[in-house]
C-alpha cells in the first residue's frame, strides 16, 4: 500500500460564471519517508494540488474528480469534520507566505500551542513543554523568549520556524510545504533545507515540497514531480530527471538554468508564455510551445505513460516506445 | 442596488424641481377648519395643524432638503478639499496643525458644532447651510490628504514638477482632479447625512422659519400632535428616509464602481 | 504598554486648552446680550453696569478667558445668569443622566452593531445578511429624534410599554437608549461586516484550517478579534458622533442632561452654562477617543511597538 496515491487529479472551479478546470490529469505516488518535489512555474497549478490534497479547495467551492489516497483511505470522501481530524495531525499544511501567515494579534508561542492542542489532549503547562522542545530542535535561539513574542517582533527566517513548527509539532506522517522558502534569503533558505531534510531522515516525515526553485528540488527531493500549467508532465527520480529530462518541457526547463562558464549571451527561454488560467489549449498545454508538436499533440492530452520503473511522460514523443 | 439608489434620487430630482406643479395644494395655504385631520382622499398624507396639506408641504419640503444638503457638501467639499491638500501636499507643521484640527472636529458631533455657528449667525435657512457645510468639512480633508499623499511621488507628477510647473498647477491641475474619486463617493453619502442634520436642526429650531416647510421644522410642528395628529411627523420622517436611502445606495454602488476601500469616510 | 498611556495623556492637556479657547471664542461671537434678559422693564443704567460688572463682562475678551480658566482649574464654573445657581452644581446634576444614557446607548450601539456585522459577513448575501443591513441603515437614513418619536408613538402611546417621558427609573432609560444607540449599531453594523470579509481573505486564515480549526472556532478566536481592530480605532473617533445623538433625544423624551441644559442655555443666551457644558461635552468626546486609543493598543500589539 502507498503512502500517498494521486489518481487523476481534477480541479474545477466557477468563476465568473464560467467553469475552469485548473488542475488536470494529475497522478502521482509517494512512499513512506520520502521527499517528493512538485516543481512548475507560478500558476502552474503546484499549490492547488497541495490545496486539493489537504481539502481546502473543496473550501474554496472547488469542484474535485480523481483520487487521493492516504494510507489507503480516500481523503475526498471524508467529510470536512473528518478531514479537520486530520488537518494539523497527520498531514501538516505549510502555507506560502510566512510573513502573513500568523496571526498578528497572537503570541507566536500560543499559536503553536493551539496547533497542538487541536489535536492532543495535553494541559497547557505540559503542552508549552513540549512546544519550547520543538522549537529548539528546530534551532529557533532562545526559545523561552521568543515563545512570548508576536509575530511582528521575529524575523522573516525566525516566522518561517515558526510556521514549520505548527506543522510538525504533532508529529504528522505528511508534510506538506507551499514553497516553504520563497520569500526567504538564500542562506535562510539553505537552513531551512537543512531542517527539512533532518526531519525526513530522522523523524521519517514525508515531505511533499512545492517550489519553483529547481535548485531546492536538487538538494532535498528523491523524487520530482514537474507541472505546467495544471497538468503533471512529468514524473520520476531525481537522477532520471536531472540526468535525462523526457517532457520537452522540463528538457526546456533545465535548459533555461544558466551555469557557471556558460557563453556570454547564452541565456535560453522557452518561446510563448504560460497559458493564463482558464483559457487552455487543446489538447496537450505545452504544444504550442513544444518544438516538437504534432497531430496528436494538438487533440488530446497526452496520458501518463510509464516509460521506466516508476517514472512517467505524457508526451506522445514516447508512445510508442515502451 | 445601485440601480435603485439613483432611481430614488432621480425622483427626488424630478420632485425638487417640479415641486409647485405636482402639490395639489399650496404648501401656504391653510384651512383651520380641517385642521389636523388624518389622511384621506383629498389630502393624501392629511393636514397639519394649521389645515395645510402636509402632502404638497412634503413635495415643498423635498426641494429644500435638496438644495440645503447639496450646499452644504459643496462648501463641506470646497472646504475639505483645500485644506486636505494643503495639508498633503506640503506635509511637516503645516500638516500636523491642519490635521489635529481636522480630527478634532470630525470627532465632533456634527449637531454640536451646527448648533453653536446656528446660535453665532442667527436661525434661517442659509445659516443652516453654512452651518452644516462648516460642520462636514473634515473628512473630506482627510480623504483627499490620503490620497494626495500617495499620489506626491507618483512617477507624473515628478514628471510635471520637472517640466517647471508651480506648486499651484500641480495641485490644482493635476494631484487634486486624480485624488477626487472618494471625495465624490463621500459627497454623495454626505447629501444624505446633511439632510438629516438640517432635519434636526429645524426640529431645534433653528433652520428654516415657518411656513417655510423644510422636513425638520414640519416635525418639529407636528411633536406637539404627536398623539393626535402622528401623520405630520410619520410622513416627512419617511420621506426622508426614502431620500436618504437614495443617497446611500448610490454611493454604495459607487464605491463598488469606483473600487476604493474607505472605511475611514463612513 | 504605559509609555504610550502616559504619552497620550500628556496630549489631553493641549488638546483641553485648545477646545476651551475654540469654546470661548464662539460663545461670545454669538449675539445678544445675557444681561438683557436679567433686566426687566423699569430698570437703569446703572442696573446694567453693575450686572455687568457682577459677571465680570465689562473686561476684555482674553481677560474673560483667563478668568474663566482659573476658575475652572479651582473646579469653579461660574454662576449661571438665568439659574441663578453655580454652573457646576447643574453640571454635577445632569452628568449623571446623561451619563446613563450615553453608556446605555453605547452597549446597545456596540452589542447591537457588531452583531449584526459579523452574522451579515458570515452569511454573506442572504437574508440574513439583507436584513442586518437593513436595520443597520436605520439608524443612518433616519434623524435620531425622528426614531425617538416613531418609538414613543409606537411603544409608549400604542403599546403603553414604556413612559413617555421622565428619568426616574429604567423603563425611562429604555426607548431614549434604543433610538440612539441605533444610530451608532447602524455605523458599528456596517464597518464590522466590511472588515470581517476582508479578514477572511488574509494569508494567516490558510494557516488556521491547516491546523485543523473548525470555521466557528476560527471565527471566534482570530477572525473576530482581527476584525475588531478598524472597527474600534474608527468607533473611537465616532463616539462624539455617536453620542450628539443624545443631545436632541433628551429634548425629544424630556430627560434632563447635559444636552438639554446646553440646549435651554442656547436659546436664553446663558453664556456660563453654555461655556461650561459645550466644554465637558467636548472633552468628554475627547476623552471616549483616547480610552478606545489605549483599548485599541491594548488589543493590537504591533500598535505598542510603532511609537517606541
Amino acid at each position: 500500500m502507498s503512502f500517498l496515491k494521486v489518481k487523476d487529479l481534477q480541479v474545477e472551479f466557477r468563476v465568473d460564471k464560467k467553469m475552469i478546470k485548473p488542475i488536470e490529469g494529475v497522478s502521482f505516488q509517494m512512499q513512506k519517508g520520502e521527499v517528493l518535489g512538485m516543481v512548475g512555474e507560478t500558476g502552474s497549478g503546484k499549490s492547488l494540488t497541495a490545496h486539493a490534497i489537504v481539502g481546502l479547495s473543496t473550501l474554496a467551492g472547488g469542484v474535485i474528480c480523481g483520487s487521493i489516497e492516504f494510507e489507503g483511505q480516500d481523503l475526498l470522501s471524508l467529510s470536512e469534520k473528518e478531514m479537520q481530524s486530520i488537518r494539523g495531525a497527520q498531514i501538516a499544511f505549510i502555507p506560502q507566505n510566512p510573513m502573513t501567515s500568523l496571526d498578528p494579534v497572537y503570541r507566536v508561542g500560543d499559536q503553536i500551542i493551539e496547533a497542538l492542542r487541536q489535536h492532543v489532549k495535553i494541559s497547557k503547562r505540559e503542552a508549552k513543554l513540549q512546544v519550547i522542545e520543538v522549537m529548539a530542535r528546530l534551532n529557533i535561539p532562545n526559545p523561552e523568549r521568543v515563545f512570548h513574542q508576536y509575530p511582528h517582533q521575529l524575523s522573516g527566517g525566525l516566522k518561517q520556524r515558526i510556521v514549520i513548527a505548527i506543522g510538525v509539532c504533532t508529529n504528522p506522517k505528511l508534510l506538506v510545504a507551499d514553497e516553504p522558502t520563497t520569500a526567504l534569503d538564500v542562506t535562510v533558505q539553505a537552513q531551512i533545507m537543512r531542517l527539512f531534510k533532518e526531519m525526513t531522515v530522522e523523524r521519517g516525515i514525508s515531505l511533499f515540497l512545492i517550489t519553483h526553485d529547481l535548485g531546492v528540488i536538487a538538494q532535498v527531493c528523491d523524487k520530482v514531480a514537474v507541472m505546467y500549467a495544471g497538468n503533471m508532465v512529468e514524473f520520476g527520480s531525481i537522477e532520471a530527471l536531472f540526468k535525462n529530462p523526457r517532457h520537452p518541457y522540463t528538457k526546456a526547463l533545465l535548459d533555461c538554468i544558466p551555469t557557471i562558464g556558460m557563453a556570454k549571451g547564452s541565456l535560453s527561454a522557452i518561446y510563448g508564455s504560460v497559458p493564463s488560467s482558464g483559457v487552455y489549449p487543446s489538447g496537450c498545454r505545452y504544444h504550442p510551445r513544444c518544438p516538437y508538436a504534432d497531430e496528436p499533440c494538438r487533440k488530446t492530452m497526452p496520458p501518463l505513460l510509464e516509460v521506466e520503473v516508476d517514472n512517467w511522460v505524457a508526451c506522445y514523443k514516447y508512445y510508442g516506445k515502451k | 442596488m445601485g440601480v435603485i439608489g439613483t432611481v430614488l434620487i432621480l425622483c427626488l430630482v424630478f420632485v425638487a424641481i417640479f415641486a409647485p406643479l405636482l402639490e395639489p395644494y399650496s404648501y401656504q395655504s391653510q384651512n383651520i377648519e380641517i385642521m389636523n385631520s388624518p389622511p384621506s382622499l383629498t389630502h393624501l398624507l392629511g393636514t397639519d395643524d394649521f389645515g395645510r396639506d402636509v402632502f404638497s408641504r412634503v413635495i415643498r419640503g423635498a426641494r429644500i432638503s435638496f438644495v440645503v444638503g447639496v450646499l452644504s457638501v459643496l462648501i463641506s467639499v470646497v472646504i475639505g478639499v483645500i485644506v486636505g491638500s494643503i495639508a498633503g501636499f506640503y506635509g511637516g507643521v503645516v500638516d500636523i496643525i491642519l490635521t489635529t484640527i481636522a480630527d478634532l472636529t470630525w470627532s465632533m458631533p456634527a449637531i454640536l458644532i451646527a448648533l453653536l455657528i446656528v446660535a453665532v449667525t442667527g436661525a434661517g435657512l442659509e445659516s443652516v447651510v453654512l452651518a452644516i457645510g462648516l460642520s462636514y468639512w473634515a473628512q473630506y480633508a482627510r480623504l483627499i490628504r490620503g490620497q494626495i499623499l500617495s499620489l506626491k511621488s507618483a512617477v507624473f507628477i515628478e514628471a510635471t514638477r520637472s517640466l517647471g510647473a508651480s506648486d499651484f498647477v500641480l495641485l490644482f491641475k493635476h494631484l487634486i482632479p486624480n485624488s477626487l474619486s472618494p471625495v465624490i463617493v463621500a459627497a454623495t453619502i454626505g447629501i444624505g447625512n446633511a439632510i438629516v442634520l438640517e432635519a434636526t436642526l429645524g426640529f431645534l429650531g433653528m433652520g428654516a422659519q415657518p411656513p417655510t416647510p423644510s422636513w425638520g421644522a414640519m416635525m418639529s410642528n407636528g411633536t406637539a400632535y404627536l398623539f393626535i395628529a402622528p401623520w405630520m411627523i410619520i410622513f416627512p420622517g419617511l420621506a426622508m428616509m426614502i431620500t436618504v436611502l437614495g443617497f446611500n445606495l448610490f454611493g454604495d454602488a459607487l464605491i463598488d464602481v469606483m473600487d476604493i476601500k474607505n472605511k475611514d469616510s463612513i | 504598554m504605559w509609555t504610550y498611556i502616559i504619552r497620550r495623556t500628556l496630549l489631553l492637556i493641549p488638546i483641553f486648552l485648545i477646545i476651551s479657547v475654540v469654546v470661548f471664542s464662539l460663545i461670545h461671537m454669538v449675539p445678544g446680550d445675557p444681561i438683557d434678559s436679567l433686566l426687566g422693564p423699569g430698570s437703569i443704567a446703572s442696573d446694567r453696569v453693575e450686572l455687568t460688572k457682577l459677571y465680570g463682562l465689562d473686561k476684555s475678551l482674553p481677560v474673560q478667558y483667563v478668568v474663566w480658566m482659573k476658575n475652572i482649574l479651582n473646579g469653579d464654573m461660574g454662576q449661571s445668569i438665568i439659574e441663578k445657581q453655580p454652573v457646576l452644581d447643574m453640571i454635577l446634576y445632569n452628568t449623571p443622566f446623561t451619563l446613563r444614557l450615553g453608556l446605555a446607548s453605547l452597549v446597545i450601539s456596540f452589542v447591537l452593531g457588531i452583531f449584526l456585522g459579523v452574522i451579515s459577513a458570515a452569511a454573506k448575501n442572504t437574508f440574513i445578511d439583507y436584513i442586518s443591513m437593513i436595520i443597520a441603515l436605520l439608524g443612518v437614513t433616519v434623524p435620531a429624534f425622528w426614531l425617538g418619536l416613531i418609538l414613543m408613538l409606537i411603544f409608549s402611546v400604542m403599546l403603553g410599554w414604556f413612559p413617555v417621558s421622565g428619568s426616574g427609573s429604567f423603563q425611562a432609560l429604555v426607548l431614549p437608549a434604543i433610538t440612539v444607540g441605533l444610530g451608532g449599531a447602524g455605523l458599528i453594523a456596517r464597518i464590522t461586516r466590511v472588515s470581517m470579509l476582508e479578514m477572511f481573505n488574509k494569508d494567516f486564515v490558510l494557516l488556521l484550517y491547516a491546523k485543523g480549526l473548525s470555521k466557528p472556532a476560527m471565527i471566534v478566536k482570530h477572525i473576530f478579534r482581527n476584525a475588531l481592530m478598524p472597527v474600534i480605532t474608527i468607533i473611537g473617533l465616532r463616539l462624539g458622533w455617536i453620542m450628539g445623538g443624545a443631545v436632541t433625544i433628551e429634548i425629544v423624551f424630556s430627560r434632563p442632561g447635559i444636552g438639554n441644559m446646553l440646549l435651554s442655555a442656547l436659546y436664553r443666551r446663558d453664556y456660563p452654562v453654555v461655556q461650561a457644558s459645550l466644554l465637558v461635552l467636548t472633552m468628554a468626546v475627547i476623552i471616549g477617543a483616547f480610552i478606545a486609543d489605549i483599548l485599541y493598543a491594548y488589543a493590537d500589539p504591533r500598535v505598542r511597538d510603532l511609537y517606541k
